[in-house]
C-alpha cells in the first residue's frame, strides 16, 4: 500500500492571517494527504526543523504580510543546509506578480494567489510528486 | 415611546446638533422626513436603538470617514496622514507593523523583513513624536490604532507624547482597538496568555474611565472574526462575548457599567450581502442595548447605544479583475450607511494584491463621498426600517446571535471558549464551507468562478523602500546609546512591580515611555512575568 503524502503547512513570520492556511490544510487532508500544521508565528528555523522531523515531501508556506521574499529566502536556505533540497515548496497568500519569479529563482515550485481553487493545489502536488518519483 | 415623545427627542437632537440643510428632499423635490414609522414601530434614537443611535443621524453629522493607512517609518506615515487630511478625510488610523503589534522592536530577530511592511514601526516615544508631527490633532475627529496585545503600551505612548508636547491628552480623540481576546481566534497578534491579556485591555478601559473620558479605550472587534471566515451572526456574537468578558473584569475592579461601557466602539465588517448586513447592524444594536440594560443593569442611554465602526470586507475583494472591487466596495459601504454606522472605512480595489496605491486609496474615499453627498440615503434615518425583509432578517439575526452568546456563557465565558478551541472550530468550519461553496459553484464570485476573463489584469503595485528597515534599526540603536539607560531600567522595574501586584499598569508605562524605554523592552518584562501563548494548531 502506498503511504500518504506528508505535507507541512506553515505560517512563517508574524502574520496572523491563517484562514487560507487552515482551509488548504483541511482540503489537502480531505484529499488523502497527511497534513501537519505549525500554527502561527514560526521562524524559518522552526519550519525547517519541523519539515525535517516530520519527514514531509511538501511544504506550503502562507504569507499575507508582504514579508515573503525575506522569509522565503531564509526558509529555502535552511532547507538546503539541512539537505532537504528535494522537498516541494509552495507559497500561498498575497504575492505580487513581480515577486513570483524571484521566489522561483530561490527554488520555490509554485505560488498560489487569492481565489485559488483548492483542487488545483491538490492536482499540482500530485502531478509534481509523480514526476519526481 | 409614542409619537409625541419621539418628537421631543427629535427637537432636542436638532438643538444639540443642527441639521446640515434646512430641508432634505429627493433629487426631484419630494420631501424626506427624518424617519418613517409603522404603527408599532421602533424609533431611531430610542431604546433598543435598532433603528439607530440618533434620531437625526446623518442629517446632522455624516459618519466619520476614516481610512486604514500607515506604512513604513513614522516619517513616511506622517506624510501620508497629512496628504489624506488635506483631501478631506476626517479620521484616520495608525496601522502598526507586525513586530510592533507583537511587541518586538525593529531590531529583534523575529522582526527581520517585517519592519514597516503592513503598518508603521513604533519602537519608542521618538517614533510616535515623529508620526504625529504637525498634524492638527484637535481637528481630527477620530484617530484609531490597531494595538491589541499591546493596548496599554500604545495608550501610554500617546499620553506621553502629548504630555511632552504640552497638549492635554483629554483634548484629543483617540481610539485604541485594545481587543486582545479576539487575537486568539482571529487575526493572531497575541503575545501573552488570554487571562493577563484581558487584564491589560481592561487597564486601558479603567484608566480612560477615570482620566480620559473622551477616548475610546476599546473597539470590540468582529471584523477580523468575519475575515477569518465567520458568518455575520458569529461575527457579532463572538465579538460581544469578548465584550462581556471585558465588562465583567471591569466590574470586578469596582467600576460601574455606566462609567465606562458608553465609551466603547464596535468594529464590524460590512460584507457584500447588503440585506443581511443591514439587518446585522440593526440586530447588533438591539442586542447590545438589551445586554447592557438587562444583563449589566445599565441606566444611561449612552451605555446602551452601540457605536459602530464598519470597514468594508477586505476578504470579499478579489485579485482577479481588481477594478470590480470598486463595485463591491460601493455595495458594502452602502450597506454600512443604510445600517446607520458611526465611522466607515472603505477598502482600496487593489487590497487583494498589495498595500494600496494612492489612486486606489482616493477612489475608496470618493466612494464614501458619493454615497454621502449624491446618493440621497443620508436624508432619512434607517431608510430600510419597516421593510418586511429587513425586519424579518433583523429578528432572525438577533435570535441566532443570542444563541451563540448563550453557548459561550454555558462554557464559562469567552476565555474558556478560547481555551477549548470553540471559536476556532466554529470559524474554521464556516470558512471551509464558504470555500467549498465557491469551488462547487454554489456561490458565485464574479471573475473568480464565473465570468472569468482570460487576460490577466495587472494593477500598479505599491513598493516599499527596503531601506526603511535599516534606517529604523539604525535610529533605534542610536536611541539606546543616547538615552539614560539607568532611568530606563528603573522605569521597567516599576512596570514589572505594578503588573505583578495587579495594579493598573498605565501610570508606570507612561513613565517608562517618557524615559525612552522601548515597546519591545516593556513586552519582555510582561513575557518574563506571564509567558507567551502557544496556540493549539488545529484546522
Amino acid at each position: 500500500m502506498e503511504s500518504k503524502v506528508r505535507v507541512l503547512i506553515a505560517k512563517p513570520g508574524l502574520d496572523g492571517h491563517d484562514r487560507g492556511a487552515k482551509v488548504i490544510a483541511r482540503a489537502l487532508s480531505e484529499a488523502g494527504m497527511e497534513v501537519i500544521y505549525t500554527g502561527l508565528h514560526q521562524s524559518p528555523h522552526n519550519i525547517v526543523e519541523a519539515a525535517l522531523q516530520e519527514d514531509v515531501k511538501v511544504i506550503g508556506l502562507s504569507i499575507l504580510s508582504g514579508a515573503h521574499l525575506s522569509l522565503g529566502k531564509r526558509v529555502m536556505e535552511g532547507l538546503k543546509e539541512r539537505g532537504l533540497d528535494d522537498v516541494l515548496v509552495l507559497f500561498g497568500g498575497i504575492i505580487p506578480d513581480d515577486d513570483i519569479a524571484e521566489l522561483k529563482d530561490l527554488g520555490v515550485d509554485a505560488v498560489f494567489g487569492p481565489g485559488t481553487d483548492t483542487r488545483e493545489v491538490v492536482e499540482h502536488i500530485t502531478r509534481r510528486l509523480d514526476k519526481t518519483k | 415611546m409614542n409619537k409625541d415623545q419621539w418628537e421631543r427627542l427629535l427637537k432636542e437632537a436638532r438643538e444639540k446638533t443642527p441639521e446640515r440643510k434646512p430641508e432634505f428632499t429627493t433629487i426631484s423635490g419630494l420631501t424626506l422626513e427624518p424617519s418613517y414609522f409603522g404603527l408599532d414601530a421602533e424609533w431611531p434614537g430610542a431604546y433598543p436603538f435598532t433603528r439607530g443611535i440618533d434620531p437625526i443621524l446623518y442629517r446632522s453629522d455624516l459618519w466619520v470617514m476614516g481610512q486604514y493607512s500607515g506604512f513604513g517609518s513614522a516619517e513616511e506615515a506622517n506624510q501620508r496622514y497629512r496628504y489624506l487630511l488635506s483631501r478631506g478625510q476626517t479620521g484616520f488610523s495608525i496601522a502598526l507593523d507586525l513586530p510592533t503589534q507583537m511587541g518586538f522592536d525593529s531590531d529583534h530577530d523575529m522582526s527581520e523583513g517585517e519592519v514597516g511592511k503592513v503598518g508603521v514601526a513604533l519602537n519608542s516615544l521618538e517614533d510616535m513624536q515623529m508620526l504625529l508631527k504637525d498634524i492638527p490633532l484637535q481637528k481630527v475627529r477620530q484617530m484609531r490604532t490597531t494595538a491589541n496585545a499591546t493596548g496599554p503600551i500604545m495608550a501610554a505612548m500617546f499620553i506621553a507624547t502629548m504630555e511632552k508636547d504640552g497638549t492635554d491628552p483629554k483634548d484629543i480623540k483617540i481610539l485604541i482597538q485594545n481587543d486582545s481576546l479576539k487575537e486568539f481566534f482571529a487575526r493572531g497578534a497575541y503575545i501573552f496568555p488570554p487571562e493577563p491579556s484581558a487584564k491589560l485591555s481592561v487597564d486601558v478601559i479603567e484608566y480612560c474611565s477615570k482620566h480620559l473620558p473622551g477616548w475610546t479605550p476599546l473597539s470590540i472587534s468582529g471584523y477580523h472574526i468575519r475575515d477569518s471566515g465567520a458568518t455575520a451572526q458569529q461575527e457579532v456574537a463572538f465579538a460581544f462575548a469578548n465584550g462581556v468578558a471585558y465588562i465583567e473584569e471591569a466590574l470586578k475592579r469596582g467600576l460601574d457599567v455606566d462609567e465606562f461601557a458608553g465609551s466603547f466602539y464596535v468594529f464590524f465588517a460590512s460584507h457584500i450581502d447588503l440585506l443581511e448586513e443591514v439587518a446585522k447592524f440593526r440586530a447588533a444594536r438591539r442586542l447590545w442595548a438589551r445586554l447592557m440594560k438587562e444583563r449589566f443593569g445599565a441606566k444611561l442611554d449612552e451605555t446602551m447605544k452601540l457605536r459602530i465602526f464598519a470597514y468594508t470586507m477586505g476578504g470579499a475583494l478579489t485579485a482577479q479583475q481588481p477594478l470590480n472591487n470598486v463595485a463591491r466596495v460601493t455595495i458594502e459601504a452602502l450597506a454600512a450607511v443604510l445600517g446607520g454606522v458611526q465611522t466607515l472605512a472603505t477598502s482600496s480595489y487593489d487590497e487583494a494584491l498589495s498595500i494600496p496605491s494612492e489612486e486606489a486609496v482616493t477612489v475608496a474615499l470618493r466612494t464614501q463621498q458619493i454615497i454621502a453627498h449624491e446618493s440621497g440615503v443620508t436624508g432619512t434615518v434607517d431608510p430600510l426600517g419597516g421593510s418586511y425583509a429587513i425586519e424579518a432578517l433583523t429578528d432572525q439575526s438577533e435570535e441566532r446571535m443570542m444563541e451563540y452568546i448563550n453557548t459561550v456563557d454555558r462554557m464559562g465565558g469567552a476565555i474558556a471558549a478560547i481555551e477549548r478551541g470553540y471559536f476556532q472550530r466554529e470559524i474554521g468550519e464556516s470558512a471551509y464551507r464558504w470555500q467549498k461553496d465557491v469551488e462547487e459553484n454554489k456561490r458565485t464570485v464574479v471573475g473568480v468562478n464565473e465570468f472569468v476573463s482570460d487576460k490577466s489584469e495587472k494593477v500598479p503595485v505599491f513598493r516599499l523602500d527596503p531601506a526603511i528597515e535599516q534606517r529604523q534599526v539604525a535610529r533605534l540603536t542610536d536611541l539606546r546609546r543616547r538615552r539614560d539607560n539607568r532611568a530606563v531600567a528603573a522605569a521597567l522595574t516599576a512596570v514589572e512591580q505594578a503588573a505583578r501586584k495587579g495594579d493598573n499598569t498605565i501610570p508606570s508605562l507612561v513613565e517608562a515611555i517618557k524615559a525612552y524605554a522601548t515597546l519591545g523592552e516593556i513586552c519582555d518584562v510582561f513575557r518574563d512575568l506571564w509567558g507567551t501563548y502557544q496556540e493549539p494548531a488545529v484546522f
